[in-house]
């Protein structure tokens, strides 16, 4: 009987060694939901590829034909394709994120209850949290990935600094979607919750965020909805990455602290919010 | 159970015969009721932020980003922007609630509710409950598109009376959706296979001619976009709100009529292949 | 015996090229309680969907209230009630609303589905629950909404395909109670099932089906007479030991038959048999007499048993 049990205490006595939950657990969850994506590949990466192809086409091509008449030639001198690429890669970033912490948290929770297995395992709340943070990462960084390659290839993003337009993008998407999840997270019985987030926050912010033409041109008193909009903070990064708009040092930084708030304290409280669903 | 010796008095379904696939027994409206009935048990929120949907993007791109353009030729007139995709938008909500309420709820009703399983073990046949759906959807896309064309009226985006058929138009246009819609949807499987409807539905709705005149392109491209519903319905709905009549108007009326009746017999026969085998 | 209400003549059904139902014949008078017994994928669901006239028939001949379901499907649907095998309620209306709504599919009057509706509530025991959404309701009372639903155009013929699967023990014996009511009321009743205690209270009489053919056909008490013996001795040794001491027991009772996890002695006197077993030096785990059943009928029959 000792011969049996000594290597087994050492083992989970081992706290270092790979494959131990308590370190590894969210990485253990981001696994599972990453094993998920074959199902839905197929089309996921046909509207990656497809979609900024499009964006260029419908913007850069026909929009742009329009504001070119309009006297000066396009927004804030830059053509309107090399302002508004790197909105809607933001944009892009920011709509997975919502997906994944909206309809994604509830699959766990609720239809699939995938989270409550996790917690039976010694996975704890917190890690599942982040796990499901993890993976949203992951997924956002291959599309945004994609988007960049494109507008690259296009010149409507410029190297070298333009490359900072994708860990740009994915802090927008976080600061934008870990708070919903914060609030998904506590949603027990589905009554359309997700499709009045999506039309009465997600799309103004999206609309009203300076994406598709500056935030100034809109009345001061909806110029509001762009300050606290991450996407606003995550766009007018990207634009000063990737063309180097013209931004005093400070707002830059209030951008990057913006961001970085609303992530932080979108993750705390989502992992509280976790913690108290499924430690009940 | 004191009742249960009278025979059931059944209208429709006894005066005419028809085999186990039989069509149709005059009785949509019944299907229509349901929908009103569980119309009460829906989140009113829901219902109501519907309507904020195509204002927002009035709003944000007519207004803001209409400051940089100026007018837009339309048949050689000029119009101002707002105007210009404001019926844009409005037909492009008329497709997006009506392939709404054909792919995501009836979708739900098909694997999950398996409602049409009941309706079609009752004497309805897939005609009453296709037509059903189809006309209730209508009856809600019709409400949003008053509210929205309120809306345009009072910016003082509908440039001529015949905006008032634009209304006629919108609800010509959601049926044709609907009606190809229902049938599509029978074919998916899984959630993710929905994905392929977001697919097919963002580049008709950005290179429809809604954000900025088809002129735009070089002509076979034009071809190309003239061929789709949505182009199709756009310039319906823009011909009537900016009063820019002309015959082709006359052509889109009979895209859509063509379409609703091909959409609809190819759902009738899809329903019937799939309950009453 | 009065001229049946559902005649089937080598009823046929091929998915492709496989055949879901197998030249199977039977009738049901009217008034009478009928079950098709089985495992799952027998054929049972097949069957009733064309006698629900749902399906088309690949050959054969099937009269239901002496119409052909391929001249008059609708005409058919009017008169029967359907309570299919996993409840199809609508979770967006409320309990009645369900009633309100299905009997208006029937081209029913809004005042005559009211007031059905009210006496069906009645029936099924949910009454206090008629504003409450579907959603809330247990699984046995969900199945008393769809038994109540599918009653309320009054049909003269009602099929229920599993009624009580996945119920516990105590739904499973309101619904029953339920059910024969109705029977009693003189509605005739199809019922599939593959549990024995269900058919054997419900049933006058039944068929018993496998692999899309009739094996055989009786009144339970009659079926069990017929294929099995009074009482049956079960026996378990644990599964290594089973085969072993099958082999002792040769020649004890009519028949002994060996199963994974147990082995059956088929004899009229049960406890002589299981003295007979010991006395040659067998110390089962367990031992058990008991009546025969429809189980045992479908194992004599088949080979098999009917839950696997």
């Amino acid at each position: 009987m000792t011969a049996v049990s000594e290597p087994r205490v050492q083992a989970s006595g081992d706290a270092s060694r790979p494959g131990d939950p308590k370190r590894w657990g969210a990485w253990y969850v981001a696994e599972h939901e990453l094993r998920r994506v074959p199902t839905f590949i197929v089309p996921a990466l046909a509207t990656a590829i497809g979609s900024p192809l499009l964006y260029l086409l419908a913007f850069g091509v026909g929009l742009a034909s329009l504001i070119k008449t309009g006297g000066t030639s396009g927004i804030g001198g830059v053509s309107y394709v090399e302002f508004v690429i790197p909105a809607f890669l933001c944009a892009g970033a920011v709509g997975t994120a919502t997906e994944e912490f909206t309809f994604g948290v509830m699959m766990g929770f609720k239809w699939n209850e995938v989270y409550i297995g996790m917690n039976a395992a010694p996975i704890s709340p917190r890690q599942i949290a982040s796990g499901h943070i993890l993976y949203t990462v992951i997924r956002m960084a291959v599309t945004s990935g994609i988007f960049l390659a494109i507008a690259l290839a296009f010149g409507a993003i410029h190297l070298p600094a333009g490359l900072l337009v994708l860990p740009i993008a994915l802090l927008g998407g976080l600061a934008f979607g870990v708070p919903i999840a914060a609030y998904s997270a506590t949603i027990r019985e589905d009554r359309g919750q997700f499709a009045v987030i999506g039309r009465s926050v997600v799309l103004p912010m999206t609309l009203f965020s300076g994406t598709v033409f500056p935030l100034t041109q809109l009345p001061i008193w909806l110029q509001w909805i762009g300050w606290i909009s991450p996407l606003w903070h995550s766009t007018q990064l990207a634009r000063d990455a990737s063309y180097g708009q013209v931004e005093p040092g400070w707002l830059i930084l209030v951008h990057v602290v913006v961001l970085a708030a609303e992530f932080a304290i979108g993750w705390a409280i989502f992992t509280r919010n976790t913690t108290k669903r499924l430690n009940r | 159970m004191t009742a249960s010796t009278t025979p059931a008095p059944t209208r429709g379904a006894l005066r005419r015969g028809g085999g186990v696939g039989a069509l149709y027994s005059g009785n949509p409206q019944s299907v229509i009721a349901r929908g009103f009935m569980a119309t009460k048990s829906t989140n009113y929120i829901v219902v109501l932020t519907g309507f904020f949907e195509p204002i927002f993007y009035l709003l944000s791109l007519g207004l803001g980003l209409g400051s940089y353009i100026g007018s837009v030729d339309v048949g050689g007139h000029p119009i101002p922007y707002a105007a210009f995709i404001a019926p844009g938008l409005l037909a492009v909500s008329a497709m997006n609630g009506a392939i709404y309420d054909s792919t995501w709820n009836v979708f739900f009703k098909m694997h999950f509710g398996k409602l049409y399983q009941g309706m079609l073990a009752t004497t309805l046949g897939p005609l009453d409950v296709a037509l059903g759906e189809i006309v209730y959807a209508l009856i809600r896309g019709g409400v949003y598109a008053i509210t929205f064309m309120i809306v345009m009226q009072a910016l003082g985006l509908n440039l001529a009376w015949t905006a008032m058929l634009a209304l006629p138009a919108v609800l010509l246009i959601a049926f044709g959706f609907a009606s190809l819609g229902m049938g599509i949807t029978s074919y998916m499987k899984t959630f993710q296979h929905m994905d392929w409807i977001n697919f097919a539905l963002l580049p008709m709705f950005l290179l429809s001619a809604t954000f900025y005149p088809l002129s735009v392109y070089p002509v076979p491209v034009q071809w190309v976009i003239q061929a789709l519903p949505l182009w199709q319905a756009v310039d319906l709905v823009r011909g009537l709100t900016t009063g820019v009549l002309s015959w082709g108007l006359l052509i889109h009326v009979l895209y859509f009529a063509v379409m609703i009746t091909l959409g609809l017999v190819f759902t009738t026969r899809r329903l019937r292949s799939l309950f009453l085998d | 015996m009065p001229s049946p209400v559902i005649e089937a003549r080598d009823l046929r059904k091929l998915y492709k090229e496989t055949a879901a139902v197998d030249s199977l014949s039977f009738e049901v008078a009217p008034g009478e309680s009928f079950g098709l017994l089985g495992p799952n994928g027998a054929g049972k669901s097949t069957t009733m969907r064309m006698v629900g006239a749902v399906s088309t028939r690949t050959s054969g001949e099937l009269s239901i209230l002496g119409m052909d379901p391929n001249e008059n499907g609708p005409d058919i649907r009017a008169q029967l009630g359907v309570v299919p095998q996993t409840d199809n309620l609508d979770a967006e209306l409320r309990v009645r609303e369900n009633l309100l709504v299905y009997g208006r599919y029937f081209g029913l009057s809004r005042a005559v589905v009211a007031q059905r509706a009210d006496e069906l509530l009645d029936f099924a025991q949910l009454s206090d629950r008629a504003k409450a959404k579907v959603d809330d309701l247990s699984g046995g009372m969900k199945r008393r909404l769809t038994i109540a639903r599918s009653l309320i155009n009054n049909p003269r013929i009602l099929l229920l395909d599993e009624p009580t699967t996945g119920l516990d023990p105590q739904a499973r014996h309101i619904l029953w109670d339920r059910l024969f009511r109705l029977k009693e009321q003189g509605t005739t009743l199809v019922v599939t099932t593959h549990y024995m205690d269900e058919a054997e209270q419900l049933c006058d009489r039944l068929v018993v089906v496998d692999k899309g053919m009739i094996m055989a056909e009786g009144a339970p008490a009659a079926l069990i007479t017929e294929y099995s013996t009074r009482e049956v001795v079960e026996l378990r040794f644990g599964s290594e030991r089973n085969a072993d001491a099958a082999v002792t027991l040769a020649g004890v009772g009519d028949r002994v038959e060996v199963l994974p996890d147990r082995i059956l002695i088929y004899a009229d006197d049960g406890e002589a048999a299981l003295s007979e077993a010991v006395r040659r030096g067998l110390h089962p785990i367990t031992s058990l007499v008991r009546r025969s059943s429809l189980e045992d009928v479908f194992l004599r029959l088949t080979g098999r048993s009917l839950i696997e």
